[in-house]
This record gives C-alpha cells, structure tokens and sequence, in this order.
C-alpha cells in the first residue's frame, strides 16, 4: 500500500466545511427568508453597494472564499454519499463532482475578475 | 431467582447441514441480575448443547463474546437482562462471515490489526538490563484512552464503512495504531503510514461515528481517525515541500 | 468437521434504514446538497452581478420567488444541520490538551457555537439588517 494523496482535497473539504458552517446558515438567511420579506431594508443589497464591495481586492477575497470553498466540500462528501447510496461508479462520480467543484470556481473567479 | 422467561431468538448456523442460517427460539427462566451471556449459557448447560458461541472472562475485558442483540453490537457479558425486552434476538457480529452459530471468522480483523504495528517500536532496542523508556503522566495521557481496546470487534459490527469497502483497515486496528503514534516512546509513525494513511486506512472513514458509540470502554476511534487524518495531511504537504524527507 | 463460513447479504443501497444513527449520519451527509446547491445559487449571483445593474436587479427578482423561498428554507435547515453536527466533533477531531489537563469537548464546542454567533452578527450587521 502507498500513502495516500487524499490530503489534498480532504484539506479542502475540512476547509470548506469549516466555512459552511459558519457562514452559509446566515448567508441562506439573508438572500432566503430576509430579502423576500423585506426585513431587509431594499437598498442593503443594491447593484451599487455590492458592486463596490466586489470591486475591492478584500471583496474579492471573501466572495471567492465563500464560494468556491463550501463548493468543494459538498463535492468531496457528495462524493462519498454517492457510495453510500450504493453507486459504485467511483471513478465516474469523482469527476462528476469535482469536475463541478471546479467549473464552480473557475467561472466564480472569472465573474469576481471582471467585476 | 424470579419467574421472568425470557425468549431468545438465537441465529443458528451449522455449516455442515445448513444452506444458511435460520432462527431458533429458546425460552429461558431468568435471574433478575443476569446478562445475556448468563442465559446463553443456560440455553448450552440446559436445553441444547451444540449452541457454539465464544465467550471466557465474563466480565468485559477479554472481548470475545460479542454479538448483536437486537440489532445492536454489544459485549454479552455486560448487556443486563433486566435493561432489555422478554424477547431478544441474538446474532452473530454483523460485517464478519459466520463460522457456526454465534461464533464469526476473525481472520479479516486479525491481518488488519496486524498490518497496522500495533506494538512500541522505540528509537533503540533496550534490553531488560538497561532499564525501562520512562514517560511522564502527561504524555501518558495523551493516549491513555486508546489502550483500553480490547478488540472486541464491536466498532467493525457498527461501522458501514467496513461492510462496504472490502480493504477498509477498520476502527479498532486504527485506533491502536493511533495509540501509538501518539506514544512519546514510539518512532513507528512513518512506518505505519503506508497502511494507516493509504486509501484503505483512514480515508475510507466517513466520519459516521458508529464505532465509538458502541465500544463497551469508552474508546473513541472516529476521533482517532480524524486526529489521524489532520496529521497525515500534515505529514504529507510537509514531505511534499521538502524533497527527500520521507523516501 | 468441514469450515463453510457464510457471508450475511447486506444492501448497498439502504443498509442505513436499519439504525436511526445511520439515519442520522445520512442526514447529515445530504445536507451537502444543499450546501452545494446554494453554493450554485452564488455563483449565479457573481455571474449575474458581473452583467449589470439589470441582471443584478432580475437576480434579486428571482430571489423573492415562492420557488427560491422554498428552496432557501430546505437548504437553511440542512445548512444548521451541517453546522451543529460539524461544531459538536470538533473536540474530536482537534482535542486540546494543556498538560495533563485536556480542555472539556463542551467548551471547544461552545467556542465555536460562540464564533458563529459572532460571525453571523457580524455579517448581518455589514450587510445592514
Ligand atoms: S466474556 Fe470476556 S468480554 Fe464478555
């Protein structure tokens, strides 16, 4: 048997999954259930502000982060909930799942360069 | 001894004339303070005696009378009647072959135990002469709860992971290896990386935590596990940053 | 006296119905999901905000679908789901230890429930509820 080279995406799923749990709860909140309702004021989410933040290298950071790291996480566990379930493609599942972790990143940092 | 019958729904299996295993109900009288392996042993003096299970201390240290009673792993020895229901079904461990009734084929468990190291390998041989490897307290602590296994095998009856990945190293086995990983005495770390850290070792775990809720000492090997996991990646990324560190 | 060891069926796909544990740790895997799928729901968001002013705008929009309200209460509770069960065995995964001492699970855990609460304010509060 050799060592395995899992560590590096179980890095990004501990990571990510570290980050979902801290943050994506009130993010869910807020773009769910406060914006709809109006408990958030109208202009809190309006293009200008939050282009502005987005146009910071900081801003950049944080959206990235907040994106592509929970991205990687779901696709590492939903990976292994794809065996549990009994799909014993693994092979054909890994690139499903990561293929998408990784589109999701790529267009998100395209998006965040733009900006 | 009170009136209580019990009715044990033991699973029965003879190799010799059975295609598989079928059900066989024993009513058993019962004392108020038995356990379950009390009324096993009655069913073996008093009703039937070609009933093969393993059992020896009676006390829950030798780890050899495992079973599933209700569905549940546990120690036979230390499952009290008077905390179960009048019927209880008794199964051989789940996750392991069955080589006659109650009795299940170990030899999977025993190679991967053995794979792991599981024993102090120091920086220099001692001998008896030259004195002991001291250790403080606080060192000791450290693993202290990762020496109470007394491979039971419960952890693997429990663990899905184990029953759906044939090479999976398993819960006891890398717990132990943990132990002595953690050991200020032991050196064996990268030695045992190549079982504990390949894809059959840690990384199979799912993190489902099943192990360490039904060992019967309080051993936790899903956080042995992780705490594993965190230091393999360590190890790894460190060994991947400075060449020839690790051959 | 001839050894025939018998291997018991178990099912790849439910062998998780027959304990609630199981149950429990398959919630918890699922929630990914809905981690993912919101995380989906941001990227559009990004993309969205790089076209304009307008595609912001019919992104919020959509956003206040019954659709999207729907969708968004599914993934809040999977959302909290993953954070108490990733909170509760984190003294786990990282114990502390100060000499001989270790730190109680309940106050690394507490820690971090302490953070998020934190977090959360903090980010409430930047985004102006
Ligand atoms: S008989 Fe020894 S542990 Fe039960």
């Amino acid at each position: 048997m050799a060592v395995s080279n899992k560590p590096i995406i179980w890095l990004l799923f501990a990571a990510g999954g570290t980050f979902a749990a801290f943050v994506t709860p009130v993010l869910i909140f807020i773009t769910g259930l406060a914006l709809p309702s109006g408990l958030l004021p109208a202009e809190a989410l309006a293009y200008d502000r939050v282009l502005a933040v987005a146009q910071t290298q900081i801003g950049k950071l944080v959206l990235f982060a907040v994106v592509f790291l929970p991205v990687w996480h779901a696709a590492h566990r939903l990976r292994i909930t794809a065996h549990d379930f009994g799909i014993r493609a693994d092979a054909f599942v890994k690139y499903i799942c990561y293929g998408l972790a990784a589109t999701a990143t790529v267009i998100s940092a395209i998006a965040l360069f733009s900006i | 001894m009170s009136n209580r019958i019990v009715e044990l729904e033991i699973l029965r299996y003879n190799p010799e004339t059975d295609e598989e295993p079928k059900f066989q109900t024993f009513s058993v009288p019962c004392a108020e303070d038995w356990v379950v392996l009390d009324a096993i042993n009655y069913i073996k003096d008093e009703l039937d005696r070609t009933l093969s299970y393993r059992w020896s201390c009676h006390m829950a240290v030798c780890g050899s009378c495992g079973m599933m009673i209700n569905g549940e792993p546990m120690l036979s020895c230390k499952s009290f009647l008077r905390d179960l229901p009048d019927r209880i079904r008794v199964e051989p461990l789940t996750n392991f072959p069955i080589e006659r009734d109650l009795v299940v084929v170990m030899d999977d468990f025993m190679d991967k135990l053995d794979s792991v190291k599981p024993f102090l390998i120091p920086r220099e041989e001692k001998t008896v002469d030259e004195g002991e490897f001291l250790q403080t307290p606080a060192q000791l602590s450290k693993f202290k709860q990762y020496t109470l296994c007394i491979n039971c095998t419960l952890c693997y009856a429990a663990c899905p992971q184990y029953a759906h990945n044939e090479g999976f190293v398993g819960p006891a086995a890398l717990a132990l290896a943990h132990r002595y990983n953690l050991d200020s005495r032991d050196v064996g770390r990268s030695a045992r990386a190549d079982v504990v850290a390949s894809n059959a070792g840690i990384w199979e775990c799912s993190f489902v935590g099943a192990c360490s809720e039904v060992c019967p000492h309080g051993v936790d090997p899903a956080a042995a596990i992780q705490q594993t996991k965190i230091a393999s990646s360590v190890d790894y990324f460190r060994d991947m940053l400075i060449p020839g560190r690790r051959s | 006296m001839s050894r025939r060891p018998y291997i018991r069926p178990v099912s790849k796909v439910s062998w998780w119905l027959s304990q609630p544990r199981y149950i429990r740790y398959m919630a918890r895997e699922a929630s990914c999901i809905f981690i993912g799928a919101y995380s989906g729901v941001l990227v559009v968001g990004l993309i969205r905000l790089s076209q304009g002013a307008a595609a912001w705008g019919a992104f919020l929009e959509t956003l206040q679908s019954p659709v999207s309200i729907a969708f968004h209460l599914f993934a809040l509770a999977f959302a909290l789901y993953h954070t108490t069960t990733w909170f509760n065995v984190t003294p786990k995964a990282m114990p502390l230890q100060f000499g001989q001492t270790p730190v109680p699970g309940g106050a690394i855990i507490g820690a971090h429930y302490l953070g998020w609460i934190l977090v959360s304010g903090l980010i409430l509060f930047l985004v102006g509820v």
